[in-house]
């Protein structure tokens, strides 16, 4: 690796000194896109593809509320909504929130924060892009070809036996787009190993990065479990090879452990990332240190370690022993502690700040509202006694999409809002983006608190049709809906008028730290003119902005000093 | 079954208040610790708001003793939760010696019932009020659940084995019964209705039910018309050993193995006999796999306990 060569300047250095060239217009082209190298043009690649399989997912989810406005099965055919559910798990799950923040922003930033160039395989980085769109495009095919109906979980005998259409092509497109996990993974984390630049000590890393770490961490082990069991599942149905269904002489359970001995930890996957974003946006927001850096890092490690050893507690009602029962509840119980920690220390980072609630600080806000009531709703489904009533019930709908929408796509929307200006060197306008914020979270909170009362009242998931008393509260979900729709809505055309009208953003406009901070927005080709040497903590907000030098530029300041 | 809107749901099993008390419990943790952090975060934004461009506050690096404190208080309260929920998920895991047993065998999309008297039904649930109920379930084609949200429990119906569950209801009336697990095209129509009786009503039902033969009547008839009579005689002797008082107590394999007998061994010594050898005996019945249908094999099954229950 290059780590310690500071004077490496390939073709591109002709351009170092020219302000005005970036990593968007050194060159044009679709090909130049396609092919790009370059960690930033692969994170823009990843998000423009992230977002058009949001929308895909978001079709299906709005199809969903409609339809459940009333009672009857009205809108939809039973199997045209069964199809809609799974289309809308498997596009949100695999094809949006896993690759979202670590794949869209932590392509962008990850290398930038710690002073590299790019990743430690640019190569591999995509590649692994091309491997999300081969698994997008097949799973898309089966969506469009016939549909399937499985849900996203794809249990067992059902998707193997039972269920019609294209189900073994849309396994295996999971599968392909499960390689792009993996080298994403496996780049993340040799770049932070033998990418940073001189001085970037690990207590000296961003928590975006020990969070990006553990992801990629998660990524790397968890990943081929799934990939290798959907793949058994291709066998059972094309095969007919007896691994899972009972009538093949296979067991049905062994699947629910091996899928969510990944899937489980793929909740993390989601999450961790989004931990990552608030810890810088918060710092940034209050001027602050993370309060207790090493724990909150630590808690990150500590998450992505437990969380493979609690998967069966998505399994209390199946029969398994009562004991293997009770382990797997103790440890989930052991999991709230790291992710209380972290809510506290974000807290306690507010305490004399100097706060300011510009839009990702707002975001931010919203995360922690709706991140503890999914993290809190969580407890209800670990506790068993309850999660016996509770399981496969709206009210394990509502705790996930607090913590998957209320979390983590707040988080990524406030990451988004942070890093645009660096990505794209334009300002958004600030009151369209407070708006939306705004209106995402109150439309979330009014679509999803009534689907706990819902889930406490019985109503199970999947239900296409459902008895009148549970009609008032669906009615009010999707109204909730329709306001958090509109919300994305201004949301997107805030951003994208931003890239039209938008004012010049500057290196800083936030007055943030970070390596990422002191150079040009957009960055350079390169990020950097000369390898930085680090000498300060991050978050050394008590300390005064400073940007890198640009050679030939007659600036003299160098990287502060602590 | 209500037909008006309500915030929360009937309580008509022994588990009802059991699993509300610790659910009421969680509500109020959460409200505490939501409300608390919120009120720290709105604090803290208001007094700590930026004044001026230039400020720097003071870095502040962070407390051991804090964190400290704020690690060991929710484990001690998850630790807490954790006993309260495992301690209940322990009783609706036993179920009472005297509870009464009835089969239940989901398929896409309804739910067939027997009553150990032979009565049957469909997506209906006869039982009688303050009497444990066991149930005994299994699927024939993929996973279901049975669920039944007025007694706040359910269970996995899977194929291929037995699950059970048991309750004990302490309200007459109409409760909803939902399949909760995903099981294709009619998945939100396979439900059905659970009705708590008074005992003397539940008895005329019974009585007043089509089939007069008891499900251990039909197993004794099946057992001999299937042939298992022919080598499984009530003395020992025969080419099977016999199948008397077997049912609950100990077995050894031909491996040396000691198993007990329960649903699940007799299931499969039925189904797939080779995979499991009785000491002594030579594997020579023939597998009943595909001829057999869920329903007989838990009339034979209900039999085979019978068997045990003289004594
Ligand atoms: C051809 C003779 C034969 C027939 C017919 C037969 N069995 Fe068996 N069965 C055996 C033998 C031999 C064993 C012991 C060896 C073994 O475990 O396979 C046995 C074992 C069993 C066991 C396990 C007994 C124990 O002590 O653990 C059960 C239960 C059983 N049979 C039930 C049945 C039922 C029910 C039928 C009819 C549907 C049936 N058998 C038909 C020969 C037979
Ligand atoms: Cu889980
Ligand atoms: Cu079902």
């Amino acid at each position: 690796m290059t780590t310690t060569s500071t004077t490496e300047a390939p073709s591109a250095s002709g351009h170092l000194a020219d302000p005005d060239v970036n990593y968007l217009n050194n060159e044009y082209g679709i090909k130049s896109w396609l092919l790009s190298l370059d960690h930033k043009r692969i994170g823009l690649l990843y998000l423009i593809m992230t977002t058009v399989f949001f929308v895909v997912g978001g079709i299906g989810a709005a199809l969903i509320r409609i339809e459940l406005m009333t009672p009857g099965g009205d809108l939809l055919e039973a199997d045209t909504y069964n199809k809609m559910f799974t289309m809308h798990g498997v596009a949100m799950i695999f094809f949006f929130l896993i690759p979202s923040v670590p794949a869209v922003i932590g392509n962008f930033v990850l290398p930038i924060m710690i002073g590299a160039k790019d990743v430690a395989f640019p190569k591999l980085n995509l590649l692994s892009w091309y491997c999300y769109m081969v698994g997008g495009g097949l799973a898309t095919f089966a969506i469009i070809a016939g549909g399937i109906d499985t849900g996203w979980t794809f249990y067992t005998p059902y998707s193997t036996t039972y269920a019609n259409g294209y189900v073994s092509v849309a396994l295996f497109g999971v599968f392909i787009n499960g390689f792009s996990g993996i080298l994403t993974g496996v780049n993340f984390m040799t770049t932070v190993h033998k990418m940073r630049a001189p001085g970037m000590t690990w207590f000296r890393l961003p928590l975006f990065i020990w969070a990006q770490y553990a992801t990629s961490l998660i990524m790397i082990l968890g990943t081929p479990v799934v990939a290798i069991t959907l793949l058994l599942v291709v066998l059972e149905r094309v095969f007919h090879i007896g691994i899972f269904d009972p009538a093949l002489g296979g067991d049905p359970i062994l699947f629910q452990h091996l899928f969510w001995f990944y899937s489980h930890p793929a909740v993390y996957i989601m999450i961790v990332p989004g931990f990552g974003v608030m810890s810088e946006v918060i710092a940034c927001f209050s001027r602050k240190r993370i309060f207790g850096y090493s724990f909150v890092a630590f808690s990150s490690l500590a998450i992505a370690v437990l969380g493979f050893i609690v998967w069966g507690h998505h399994m209390f009602t199946t029969g398994q022993s009562i004991y293997a029962g009770m382990v797997f509840s103790f440890l989930t119980f052991l999991i709230a502690v790291p992710t209380a920690v972290k809510i506290f220390n974000w807290t306690a980072t507010l305490y004399r700040g100097s706060v300011s609630m510009e839009s990702p600080m707002l975001y931010a806000m919203g995360f922690m509202g709706l991140f503890l009531i999914g993290g809190l709703t969580g407890l209800f489904l670990s506790t068993m006694a309850t999660d016996i009533h509770l399981h496969d019930t709206y009210f394990v709908v509502a705790h996930f999409h607090y913590v998957m929408v209320g979390g983590m796509v707040m988080a990524y929307l406030c990451g988004l809002h942070f890093w645009w200006p660096k990505m794209t060197g334009r300002m958004y306008s600030e009151v369209m983006a407070k708006t939306s914020a705004v209106l995402i979270f109150m439309g979330f909170n009014l679509t999803f608190f009534p689907q706990f009362v819902l889930g406490y009242l019985g109503m199970p998931r999947r239900y296409h049709v459902y008895p009148d008393e549970f009609q008032i509260l669906h009615v009010a979900s999707t109204a909730g809906a329709t306001v958090l729709g509109i919300g994305y809505l201004v949301l997107f055309i805030c951003l994208v008028s931003s890239l039209i009208n938008g004012a010049k953003a500057g290196p800083n406009p936030w007055g943030a730290k970070g390596l990422e901070w002191m150079i040009e927005s957009p960055p350079t080709p390169h990020n950097f003119h000369e390898t930085p040497v680090v000498t300060f903590e991050a978050y050394a907000y008590e300390e005064e902005d400073t940007l890198l030098p640009v050679p030939g530029d007659g600036q003299t300041t160098g990287a502060v000093s602590h | 079954m209500s037909k008006d809107f309500q915030l929360h749901p009937d309580l008509a099993s022994t588990f009802a208040w059991q699993v509300d008390s610790i659910y009421f419990l969680l509500i109020a943790l959460s409200v505490l610790f939501t409300v608390g952090v919120f009120t720290v975060l709105i604090i803290f934004s208001v007094k700590y708001r930026r004044r001026s461009d230039d400020e720097r506050p003071k870095p502040i690096h962070g407390s051991t003793a804090l964190e400290l404190a704020w690690s060991i208080i929710p484990l001690f309260i998850a630790i807490g939760v954790f006993t309260l929920g495992a301690e209940v998920y322990f009783r609706m895991y036993r179920p009472p010696a005297d509870a009464i047993e009835i089969f239940v065998v989901g398929k896409q999309w309804m739910w067939k019932i027997q009553h150990p008297e032979g009565v049957r039904e469909i997506n209906e649930l006869h039982i009688p009020v303050n009497q444990p109920v066991k149930l005994t379930m299994t699927s024939e084609d993929v996973i279901h659940a049975f669920s039944v949200p007025a007694f706040r429990t359910k269970r996995d119906v899977v194929p291929g084995r037995y699950t059970t569950m048991w309750f004990e209801a302490n309200q007459t009336g109409e409760y909803h019964l939902f399949c909760a697990e995903y099981c294709g095209t009619q998945h939100s129509t396979m439900t059905g209705r659970v009705i708590v009786m008074e005992v003397d009503a539940y008895q005329q039902w019974l009585g007043g039910g089509v089939s007069g033969e008891s499900m251990v009547d039909a197993g004794a008839r099946q057992f001999v018309q299937l042939g298992c009579a022919t080598c499984h005689k009530a003395e020992s002797g025969g080419r099977g050993p016999s199948l008397v008082g077997i049912f609950g107590g100990p077995v050894q394999l031909a491996t040396g193995e000691i198993v007990t007998v329960d649903e699940s061994y007799v299931r499969e010594s039925i189904l797939s006999p080779g995979t499991k050898i009785v000491n002594g005996y030579q594997p020579i019945m023939p597998t009943f796999q595909g001829q057999i249908s869920e329903e007989t094999l838990m009339q034979l099954l209900t039999y085979i306990k019978s068997l045990s229950e003289s004594e």
